[in-house]
């Protein structure tokens, strides 16, 4: 079964069928019942970053350099979780722009450059040549291994003749293929449904021959897993292979490939093509975004096994890029190698039709185009479509590209082994990334920025990894990489500046990285942006702005007429009548053009209109410079477009400020509420106080009442008991009127109305002063009153009758609730921190936690009405604390109620701040409430 | 505030940037090194766990992607 004929014809037969699904795909996308409008599909389009780099190299870089294999993965792994986020983004910047590759969009970001979207074009070009020609490299050494097993497969291409080589037919077919169905449509941003839906297909096959490998080594060379892995423990050799150790470069190189793939997977030119250009419906990236990662992890599923079991049968044919294939070979087994032969074909012609048309179209629209435009005698020929050479350019460029392809094979292509092309590759197209994805994010990246960044990138990339190349290709010297250049050490390539120990690829990552992001950025900031590019920045960056539709950017005049002469040169009729019927359709009835239609001015809609077809086919930079020379005046409306964004960012200001706004009305509506709620309850309680203030009176006045008229009916009292009734009268008017007076204080206090004259003044002096004012009073009680004056003097600013009046009411009011049988007071003056306090305690029954606070309330006493009867104690106001307080609050201090220390009962304390020392009277400060 | 149609597209970006720093967490150095470090009795633990650390972020996402889009 091994036979040429056979495998050829299975090779071609395959591709062949390639042929059919591509046209069933387009045949379906005419009718308008799309193939590949799926999520599924568009995920299985997006594998086409495996290559046959994966399909063969993996297992060989896991044989040689432990699980490093798998950052190749985990990168683009980390990159599709962000596709929500950050794909998105370019897939709708990519829809409303027209952008047709990854040139282009670099291009129109920094202002539609056409020189920057040449330069990367021609870097893609030097980087992805080599990856193609490892591609066609891996078909003929999979072919070779499978005609010439057991032997060696040591092709060498220098002995046979290019006919003999299948890689050449293969690239053939491939040629005629991509110019079928990539080069259908002139426009290039539409999509290519029937080349995705076949490689769609491809990615299908590659992983159904990769998985079909891997079972077959596992379950049927070996007994399961279990087994193979037993076997590898018992293999002391191998006990290190798949740690972090065989990993060249350690953590460090661990890192760097991780950030590699991660770049490279937004940044090579295929990939652009099947995430941005050919996304159909940017809902798929949902899918797509786990989808994708779980393709990644079915095709490494068996890596590991293959390499494991390839090194336990002691390295078959040598080669760890082969034993994919050499594996089965071994086994005896005919139809198995066959299929993985089909699959690392699938792989590698997936690969090399989405980079070739990427490619081909950078090459057309990026490179020639340009030069073309410029060249004066094919701009004048005005007679005659372009767009037949505009096709024809693209498909030269495809025949051109894959030649190129084979010849950098043939030539060059044994002295690398697959990965190293590939990863030379990765590194290169990643310096891309900083260009591409800091101009997505900051708007001030500029045009020189972006350029000089690329360049300095490339450079440093070249010497670090592509010159080192050629030397290990025998090109140059070696002493280039081991003395470096001249023999000047810190320059040799793959220890620049003398940093060493790091793998080649992280060391080359972090140089031209720093190099390009240093320049892009440092440039950036001390460059001026043209005002198109400003415009292009801030499209890009405000992309997913809902409010930022697709707006007119011309504003200049034109007719109707040479707009349609215009279009239909370059893009021919149909195309142009497209264009315009859109727009008639919306404005008048009449299709066909009439020559008064040709003399109207166009309509800066149909402008618009006209550059996106332009660019869909030609590239930003090239359409921008066709719609200038027919439209004259203002060409661009920048002002509108920066002031549509300042009003969205406005927009988004205003809205902010609203919710603000709103959020604060709902605070303020609560706090009036609170404020609502607290009224009421001062109104119920001033009601409250009244009441009470009524009763109050009426009280004394009752009793006052009752005894005048007894004095004046009983004539016949006898005079002592007169004297007596006399006496309850005065003392219930004297009652009366310090009821009223303290009536008027609290009033007094609570309106702020009460006039205090603080002076400096001793607080023991007063304490004293006070004790002998109501010694007398308590004695006839029969109380116990003691002093004690820790502090004296004790100087405090106050105001002296009205402290003396509040220490009487203390020193009252404890007499009051000490003990019955033995009532005792004490009265203490000391010092705490910068305070003197003077606190009186006694020892009755003391004041519960939660009547602390309520005694201080007006008529609080009152509440204990009855059980202050009972115990036939005098009842006060309750009105003495509360203004006490009042008083001692205007003074700066505080009065509370504790536990008392040295008695047993409640203690009440005064605290008032200590007076500045020295202070002349005069320039006392006020003293606030 | 309750969660309301505007604000869920919110919280499932949220959800994404959080699974993004765990990839990040999971795939790099120093949680790498300890696994390495780990003994083993054959090969090194480190190919099994970014397998079941991918499979697992895997998992993660689509749930967080599927189930998102059925609102």
């Amino acid at each position: 079964m091994r036979t040429d004929p056979v495998i050829l014809s299975v090779a071609f037969g395959y591709l062949a069928l390639l042929f059919v699904v591509a046209a069933w795909g387009d045949r379906r996308a005419e009718q308008g019942r799309s193939l590949i409008g799926s999520p599924t599909v568009y995920a299985l389009s997006i594998a086409v970053y495996c290559t046959a780099w994966t399909f063969y190299g993996s297992v060989g870089r896991a044989a040689e350099h432990g699980p490093s294999f798998l950052l190749i993965y985990l990168g683009p792994t980390l990159a599709m979780l962000m596709a929500p986020l950050l794909i998105r983004k370019m897939v709708r910047i990519a829809a409303r722009q027209r952008i047709t590759s990854i040139a282009d969009f670099i291009s129109a970001r920094y202002g539609k450059s056409s020189s920057l979207g040449a330069l990367v074009a021609l870097f893609a070009l030097v980087t992805i040549t080599p990856y193609i020609a490892l591609q066609l490299k891996a078909i003929t050494v999979s072919h070779a291994v499978l005609v010439n097993y057991p032997d060696s497969a040591d092709t060498s291409l220098v002995d046979e003749a290019f006919w003999m080589d299948k890689s050449f037919w293969v690239a053939l077919v491939l040629a005629v293929f991509i110019i079928l169905f990539g080069t259908r449509h002139l426009d290039a941003s539409e999509r290519h449904e029937g080349m995705v839906a076949a490689i769609a297909l491809e990615s299908l096959v590659k992983l159904i021959a990769f998985l079909a490998v891997g079972i077959f080594v596992v379950f049927v060379m070996f007994e399961g897993p279990g087994e193979l892995f037993s076997q590898v423990a018992a293999t002391p050799e191998l006990a290190q292979a798949m740690s972090l150790e065989s990993v060249p470069g350690g953590a460090t190189g661990w890192v760097g490939m991780l950030l590699l793939a991660f770049l490279a997977f937004f940044t090579l030119p295929r990939q652009f093509q099947v995430l941005v250009v050919e996304n159909v419906d940017e809902q798929h990236l949902k899918r797509a975004s786990w989808l994708f990662p779980l393709y990644l992890l079915a095709i490494n599923l068996f890596v590991i096994p293959i390499a494991m079991a390839g090194l336990l049968l002691g390295g078959l044919s040598g080669d760890p890029d082969s034993f994919v294939l050499t594996l089965p070979l071994s086994t005896g087994s005919e139809g198995l190698p066959l299929l993985v032969f089909i699959g690392g074909l699938s792989a590698a012609t997936g690969m090399v039709i989405v980079e070739t048309i990427a490619l081909s179209t950078m090459v057309s629209n990026q490179l020639i185009m340009p030069l073309l435009l410029r060249s004066k005698r094919l701009h004048l020929g005005t007679k005659g479509e372009l767009a037949g050479w505009l096709l024809g350019i693209r498909r030269v460029a495809i025949v051109l590209i894959l030649l190129l392809g084979y010849l950098y094979h043939a030539l060059i292509g044994d002295a690398y082994s697959l990965v190293t092309i590939g990863l030379v590759s990765f590194a290169g197209v990643a310096q891309f990334a900083p260009a591409l994805l800091i101009g997505l994010y900051w708007r001030g990246a500029t045009h020189q920025g972006a350029t000089l960044g690329l360049i300095a990138g490339f450079m440093v990339w070249a010497y670090t990894l592509l010159i080192p190349g050629f030397v290990q290709s025998g090109w140059l010297d070696a002493g280039l990489i081991n003395q470096g250049p001249w023999g000047i050490g810190w320059l040799r390539p793959y220890a620049l500046f003398g940093l060493e120990g790091w793998d080649i690829y992280t060391h080359s990552l972090l140089w031209s990285l720093l190099a390009n992001v240093g320049l892009l950025a440092g440039v950036s900031l001390f460059t001026r942006q043209t005002p198109l590019e400003q415009t292009q920045a801030a499209l890009f960056t405000e992309a997913m702005n809902p409010n930022l539709q697709a707006t007119s950017l011309w504003h200049g005049k034109t007719t109707q007429g040479e707009l349609r002469e215009l279009l239909s040169r370059y893009l021919g009729m149909p195309a142009t009548r497209r264009v315009f019927a859109v727009s008639t359709n919306q404005t008048t009835t009449s299709l066909s053009p009439t020559l008064d239609d040709n003399e109207q001015p166009a309509s800066t809609e149909l402008i618009t209109r006209a550059e996106q077809a332009l660019a869909g086919s030609l590239g930003s930079a090239s359409a921008r410079v066709l719609i200038n020379s027919v439209v004259r005046g203002e060409a661009l409306d920048l002002e509108s477009i920066l002031s549509i964004l300042d009003t969205t960012s406005q927009t988004l200001e205003y809205n902010r400020r609203l919710e603000q706004k709103s959020q604060e009305l709902a605070r303020i509506g609560e706090e009036l509420r609170g404020a609502n709620e607290r009224l009421r309850e001062l109104d119920r309680l001033k009601d409250e106080f009244v009441a009470m203030v009524s009763h109050e009176l009426r009280t004394p006045l009752t009793s006052i009442r009752a005894f005048a008229e007894i004095l004046r009916d009983g004539e016949n009292l006898p005079d002592e008991k007169r004297r007596h009734f006399l006496g309850v009268i005065v003392h219930e008017s004297q009652r009366l009127s310090r009821l009223i007076e303290e009536i008027l204080d609290l009033a007094r206090l609570e309106s702020g109305r009460l006039t205090l004259n603080p002076q400096p003044l001793d607080l023991a002096h007063l304490a004293r002063h006070s004790v002998d004012a109501i010694a007398r009073l308590q004695e006839n009680r029969g109380v116990t009153l003691k002093m004690q004056l820790e502090a004296e003097p004790a100087p405090i600013i106050g105001d002296p009758d009205r402290l003396e009046q509040v220490i009487i009411n203390l020193l009252d009011n404890a007499g009051k609730f000490a003990d019955d049988t033995a009532p005792e007071v004490l009265l203490r003056v000391y010092r705490h921190k910068k305070h003197y306090r003077l606190s009186v305690e006694d020892n009755g029954p003391g004041i519960s936690e939660d009547e602390r606070e309520r005694v201080f309330e007006k008529f609080h006493q009152i509440q204990q009405h009855e059980e202050e009867k009972t115990r036939g104690r005098p009842k006060g106001s309750g009105l003495g604390l509360p203004i006490s307080r009042g008083i001692v609050a205007q003074l700066g201090g505080r009065l509370w109620v504790e536990n008392a220390t040295s008695l047993d009962g409640a203690s009440l304390i005064m605290e008032l701040p200590e007076a500045p020392p020295k202070e002349p009277a005069s320039s006392e400060k006020p003293i606030a409430t | 505030m309750s969660i309301t149609p505007q604000h869920r597209p919110r919280r499932v970006q949220e959800r994404l940037v959080a699974l993004i720093i765990l990839a990040l967490l999971l795939f790099c150095p120093p949680l790498l090194l300890v696994i390495d470090a780990l003994p083993a009795a054959g090969l090194s633990w480190l190919p099994l766990y970014i397998f079941i650390a991918w499979a697992t972020l895997i998992g993660l996402t689509a749930w967080l992607m599927e189930d998102g889009s059925k609102h």
